[in-house]
């Protein structure tokens, strides 16, 4: 058992998912959860190693010339994430198996909701940065089907667009990032960049690659100002929003963060932009969080919130900070995937997921309740789940912030009594409050569906009250991330200080805006509406309509379909191109040919070419025009006869003739001519003509062949004769020295034939099946 | 066995020409013929010697007097591909062109056009690329109009004359280029400009040649035959074309520059990346605001030219590398996604994107066998459409040439963009109830073929460890051309 095989294993079972839920539908969720079950099991089994500082690596070549390998490690970071994925993948899985029953296709839905698990676990164990990209994607893409699933719904594609397009965004610019961050290596692996940073750090891409990344990472995990695709998302099913919408997927961004930090920790750039955009997106999410009434969408902002705090505690880069984010990042994937898998049994239950229409679900599922409870006090942070440890960490962390201190904690503490605020509103609202008329009375949600969230919040309640089981887990993940310090020790307890009357103070000011809910919950939507009324999605999309409309609008320009421009477009911009090409060329053209003899049979050859181009452009027939073709190529001849082609001329005079004859005869079935372009159109056309033309000849006069050159030509005269047995030169050409022409030519003209045949043929075809 | 290439499909011509009233018979000999044609390419590949060429005399007439055909790790890979794709192209021609068009000469044509295309990618004379582009013009123009629709008729007069000016500009650029060195043979003009003083004209011949190869490759701003032109006939010949035609367009430019152009590098380059931004952002635009599979795609041949332009500017080991790389992902990715909306066509009668819908639900394999390609055209790892893209971004960043890698990373957002809208409107809408639309029926040729070309597409991208280092041993020779002069030219270096 490895690494791989783990990612593989999972791979698999993604694509045996589909069947396996066709072939047993009532158990297919219990069946698929063995498999990350005993992935979780063997993960866990690799802790004692871990925790003695045996990384397990493992290493395939992939494109080695580039320095990208299939490498993966299992490091504490990698092991925590690991955990989290397969352990809550398992949970969720069994949820979704009862979930799903009510949907059609759920075989592709399980099928898609494996690929990801599989390409979760390759992102966390990844060790190589284009593998880790790769899986990157891949979980954008499973995202984008899984938030996709309710297809019909135009709501549901509009989300699932609007997430993959935000991601891609990221993925692109994390791609570019993670290029510029390895070039100065010449190697994707993790370890070049992490063992000697100093190459990185001063490379003149070391602030262009950071923004890129950082854009990446705040994209997929939601960070403003890229937040707003995480609401939308919640069209996805209800164990979609669980498992990848709130504890795994949109912790990519910060796991990507946390392995950069030990290479990035001593920059301003990197500290400052995580602790801004942490904040901002923690007040922010928080805050809208406040008014929503979709209980999804409550939990979303949430989530962001958390999301924002996790950046935010990460960019302090203490150790206190660090062991805050780490607690954190379980304490919230337990209670919020928890309580999206209770959002789910609600909305299954009683039919909506609107807090207005929900109240006195106590009454009938007490067990649902209790659990619910649990999860809600861990995320209000009271004793003694491990909730209230996280908190009081995070309030540790920011009372220790070494910048800005007081302004953090301020934010955090108004973040922290928003959420105890929610939480309050959800638990009463929901489960006591007003009683509500229920069409059919809800019951119990069945045992499939509260065994994840049960599993999860006693984990949550037994850890709070022994916490330092985890420390064994974390502490290698704390080494990973600030291997210059070490892991607060954890505890429930810390007597009575600042940070205990912080976490009371929090609570109180929670509770003591639950009582006024009703003012609140108006007054923070009337806000919104009318100060914050940022409505970033929809901006998102009307900014796509418009660039739609600016595009068609250009394409019609650029595509308009008049074939006579694209001509113009074509000669215009071809002349211009080769004028460009003479610059470095001196304009005076040599007129020393006029000294060569017979030179007033060339002005009878140029007369009889202008004069016949002239009758072509005015001809009024097309018989006249191309008898004046006829003669322009006759004046052609002339010049080759002039300068001793005379194989030539002779060959010219049989196709300039036969030209004229054939043309004869066509012109003969042509309709009749009619003129279609007016003075202004032909005086354009003419300025084009004379431009590009000019540009030609003057090309033309340019061309002095260097006195004394070898010319192929030569070989020709000296040979056509001696060796390929011919006198006329032209034709020992064609028939020999260059007969691969010759052929080319052949088949040019059998392949016209053969047009000809098949359209006369078509045509008949169609005549006499009318 | 450097002429193989062109004498099969010609030999075949005539078979297939003798055998016009076997319909059946003629199926089965395209296929026999292409493979005998991909089992040709792979050997010329294995055989290609130390320095990783191969040259032939035609009529054994000494270069630079005869006809020269050269095979290098470039063109070698090239002909592989097109042979792989033709194979995937015929099969599924064969399921999916009507009766009466595959007895009026669509295969004798398929094999004229191949014909036209190896020999491109293997001769070494100016001259002789011409007579083989006048093979590709008059097959592609002929396939155009096979079934004499009155739109396909109107697209193929627009699409002879769009290439008859670019074989005029073929033409003069010829005759300029001799009138300053006296010679076609191309490693004898290479030679020739690194060892005399460079005469002055020789920068307006090779800009004539970029033209007219711009033209055939549909670059900005030449590329208007292309979407005019290709969504006209049955798509399968449009897959076929999107496959060949502006592929061999980038190859000779590929070509030209590593021979000729690179020697004026400080003029060539602006030029390259002004074009290929350019070439990128209008294709890109232009698909992103169409609602038909077909322009969709057609679009995205323009735009990913670009990207191929951008290698040959970038012209380090990883741009070439990358820029080859790109041209044999797209044929076979851009091939495979034509062919999957094709069958799409094939099911629901439309290609338009506001009457389609619900391909996901009735039909999830089809679905799922554009999503491949379509996946990769938009860069998503492991298919060949990211490598390709990464090995352009990696060179642009390594060159420190911002504007144009910036670009390039805007515009394939841009490309997710219209792949994700062909998803969402073919594959996720629901089915629009007042779309009337005549179904016709598929004959598993068609299947086959497609699944022919999306199984290539994904072998590109998983094998691409193995086959990096012949892309880069293409990259390394198009850098330093000496050993092909040497190659061709043996006995004039020896003195």
């Amino acid at each position: 058992m490895n690494i791989v095989l783990s990612i593989f294993m999972l791979f698999g079972l993604a694509a045996i998912a589909p069947f396996v839920n066709q072939r047993f539908p009532k158990l297919s969720g219990w069946l698929l959860s063995l498999v990350p079950a005993g992935l979780f099991v063997w993960f866990l089994s690799k802790i004692p190693a871990v925790v003695q500082g045996v990384s397990i690596s493992e290493s395939y070549p992939w494109l080695a010339a580039m320095g990208i390998n299939f490498s993966f490690e299992l490091d504490g970071l990698s092991l925590l994430f690991a955990l989290l994925v397969t352990g809550i993948g398992a949970l969720i899985l069994i949820y979704a198996g009862y979930y799903m029953r009510s949907y059609q296709k759920t075989n592709r839905f399980f099928g898609y909701l494996v690929f990801f698990m599989a390409s979760m676990l390759g992102l966390v164990t990844a060790s190589d940065w284009i593998l880790l990209f790769m899986f990157w994607e891949f979980t954008s893409v499973s995202s984008f089907v899984l938030i996709g699933f309710k297809h019909e719904k135009s709501a549901a594609r509009e989300a699932a667009l609007q997430a993959l397009l935000i991601t891609g965004l990221g993925g692109l610019a994390l791609l570019a990032g993670l290029i510029m961050m390895s070039l100065p290596y010449g190697d994707f692996g993790f370890d070049a960049v992490i063992n000697t940073p100093e190459l990185f750090l001063e490379s003149k891409l070391f602030i262009p690659a950071t923004i890129l990344i950082l854009i990446g990472a705040f994209t997929k995990s939601a960070i403003f100002p890229f937040h707003f695709w995480l609401p939308g998302a919640m069209q996805a099913p209800s164990p979609v929003s669980a498992f990848l919408h709130s504890a795994t997927m949109v912790k990519a961004g910060i796991y990507l963060l946390a392995r950069l930090h030990p290479v990035m920790e001593s920059q301003e750039l990197w500290i400052y932009t995580l602790s801004v955009f942490g904040v901002v997106t923690m007040i922010v999410g928080a805050w809208f969080a406040l008014a929503q009434q979709d209980l999804k969408k409550i939990l979303a902002y949430t989530t962001v919130s958390a999301l924002g705090t996790l950046v935010l505690l990460i960019g302090t880069s203490t150790a206190y900070s660090i062991t805050a984010a780490l607690v954190f990042l379980l304490v919230h994937a337990f209670y919020k995937a928890t309580l999206f898998m209770m959002a789910g049994n609600i909305e299954k239950k009683t039919g909506t997921r609107d807090i207005r229409k929900l109240g006195q679900l106590s009454r009938y599922m007490p067990v649902a309740t209790v659990i619910s409870l649990l999860a809600l006090l861990s995320m209000s942070g009271i004793p003694p789940m491990i909730g209230f440890i996280g908190k009081e960490l995070m309030y540790e962390a920011k009372l220790n912030a070494p910048e800005a201190g007081n302004f953090i904690l301020i934010m955090g503490f108004l973040a922290n009594a928003f959420t105890v605020f929610v939480s309050f509103r959800f638990a009463y609202e929901v489960f006591w409050g007003k009683s509500v008329a229920f069409q059919k009375p809800p019951h119990e949600p069945d045992v499939s569906l509260l065994t994840g969230p049960a599993v999860l919040v006693l984990i949550s309640l037994v850890l709070g009250i022994f916490p330092n089981q985890v420390a064994d887990l974390l502490g290698p993940a704390f080494q990973a991330i600030l291997p210059a310090e070490q892991l607060i020790k954890l505890k429930l307890w810390h007597g009575f200080n600042e940070i205990l009357l912080l976490s009371f103070l929090t609570v109180l000011l929670g509770v003591v805006m639950f009582a006024f809910r009703a003012k609140i919950i108006q007054v923070v939507s009337y806000m919104n509406l009318n100060f914050f009324n940022a409505k970033l999605s929809q901006k998102f999309f009307s900014g796509i309509d418009v660039f739609l409309s600016l595009t068609k609008k250009k394409t019609a320009v650029v595509q308009h379909g008049y074939h006579r421009f694209y001509l113009m477009t074509i000669f215009i911009s071809a002349g211009l191109l080769l004028l460009l090409t003479t610059n470095a060329i001196d304009f005076s053209v040599d007129f020393s040919w006029h000294q060569s003899p017979l030179n007033y049979l060339i002005f009878l050859a140029a007369i009889m070419i202008i004069a016949g181009s002239v009758v072509v452009i005015t001809a009024k027939s097309r018989l006249l025009a191309l008898i004046a073709t006829g003669f322009v190529g006759i004046g052609i001849t002339i010049i080759f006869i002039i300068y001793s082609g005379v194989d030539l001329a002779i060959t010219m005079v049989m196709v300039e003739t036969l030209t004229v004859v054939i043309g004869a005869m066509v012109v003969y079935y042509l309709p009749k001519y009619l003129d279609y372009s007016g003075v202004g159109a032909r005086i354009r056309d003419g300025i084009v003509a004379v431009f590009f033309g000019g540009v030609m000849s003057y090309l033309a006069l340019q061309t002095t062949s260097p006195e004394g050159m070898d010319k192929i030509s030569a070989f020709f005269a000296a040979n056509s004769y001696t060796k390929a047995f011919g006198e006329n030169i032209v034709n020992v050409i064609l028939v020999d020295f260059r007969a691969l022409d010759t052929l080319g030519e052949i088949v040019v003209l059998a392949l016209a034939a053969i047009g000809i045949v098949s359209l006369l043929k078509l045509n008949a075809h169609k005549k006499s099946s009318r | 066995m450097l002429f193989l290439p062109i004498l099969i499909p010609l030999i075949s011509i005539i078979l297939l020409i003798a055998s016009r009233h076997r319909l059946k018979l003629q199926q089965w000999l395209s296929i026999v013929s292409v493979l005998a044609q991909l089992i040709i390419a792979l050997t010329i590949f294995f055989n290609l010697s130390e320095t990783g060429h191969l040259v032939a005399q035609a009529g054994s007439w000494p270069a630079p007097y005869g006809i020269t055909f050269v095979a290098d790790y470039t063109s070698a890979i090239l002909l592989i591909a097109v042979s792989l794709i033709a194979v995937a192209a015929i099969i599924y021609s064969i399921g999916f062109v009507d009766q009466v068009r595959q007895r009026g000469g669509l295969f004798v044509l398929f094999q004229g056009l191949l014909t036209g295309v190896y020999g491109s990618l293997l001769t070494g004379d100016i001259f002789n690329l011409y007579v083989w582009f006048e093979v590709m013009v008059i097959s592609s123009f002929v396939l155009i109009t096979l079934g004499a629709e009155k739109q396909q008729l109107r697209a193929s007069v627009k699409y002879l004359v769009m290439n008859l000016i670019g074989s005029m500009l073929f033409v003069a650029a010829i005759g300029l280029l001799y009138s300053q060195l006296g010679t076609l043979n191309m490693a004898d003009i290479a030679y020739k400009l690194r060892s005399e003083a460079i005469p002055p004209l020789v920068n307006s011949a090779i800009m004539l040649f970029f033209i007219a190869f711009g033209i055939k490759a549909a670059v900005f701003p030449f590329f208007f035959w292309l979407p005019a032109s290709y969504p006209t006939p049955p798509i399968a010949i449009t897959a076929f074309f999107g496959a060949t035609l502006t592929k061999v367009g980038v190859y000779v430019m590929l070509r030209f520059y590593s021979l000729f152009a690179q020697l004026d590098a400080p003029f060539w380059q602006p030029v390259i990346f002004v074009v290929a931004g350019l070439t990128m952002v209008f294709g890109v635009l232009m698909a992103a605001s169409s609602y038909d599979i077909r322009k969709i795609l057609s679009f995205h041949i323009i735009s990913q030219i670009g990207y191929m332009l951008m290698g040959i500017g970038l012209f380090s080991v990883i741009g070439l590398a990358g820029a080859i790389f790109f041209i044999v992902h797209n044929m076979f990715s851009k091939t495979a996604t034509f062919m999957a909306g094709g069958l799409i066509y094939l099911y629901k009668g439309t290609y338009d994107l506001k009457k389609l819908g619900w391909v996901y639900k009735t039909k999830p394999f089809l679905a799922f066998l554009f999503l491949i390609p379509a996946l990769s055209l938009a860069g998503i790892p492991p298919t060949p459409g990211f490598f390709g893209k990464f090995f352009l971004l990696y060179a642009g960043f390594e060159g420190a040439h911002w504007t144009i890698t910036i670009v390039a990373l805007v515009v394939s957002i841009l490309t997710l963009f219209s792949m994700v809208k062909i998803w969402n409107e073919a594959m996720w809408k629901p089915e629009v109830e007042s779309a009337n639309l005549s179904v016709k029926s598929v004959r598993p040729a068609a299947w086959v073929g497609t699944v022919i070309a999306v199984v290539f597409t994904l072998l590109l991208g998983l094998t691409v460890g193995f086959t990096y280092d012949y892309f880069a041993q293409a990259g390394q020779q198009l850098i330093d051309p000496m050993n092909y002069i040497k190659a061709v030219l043996p006995e004039l270096i020896a003195k």
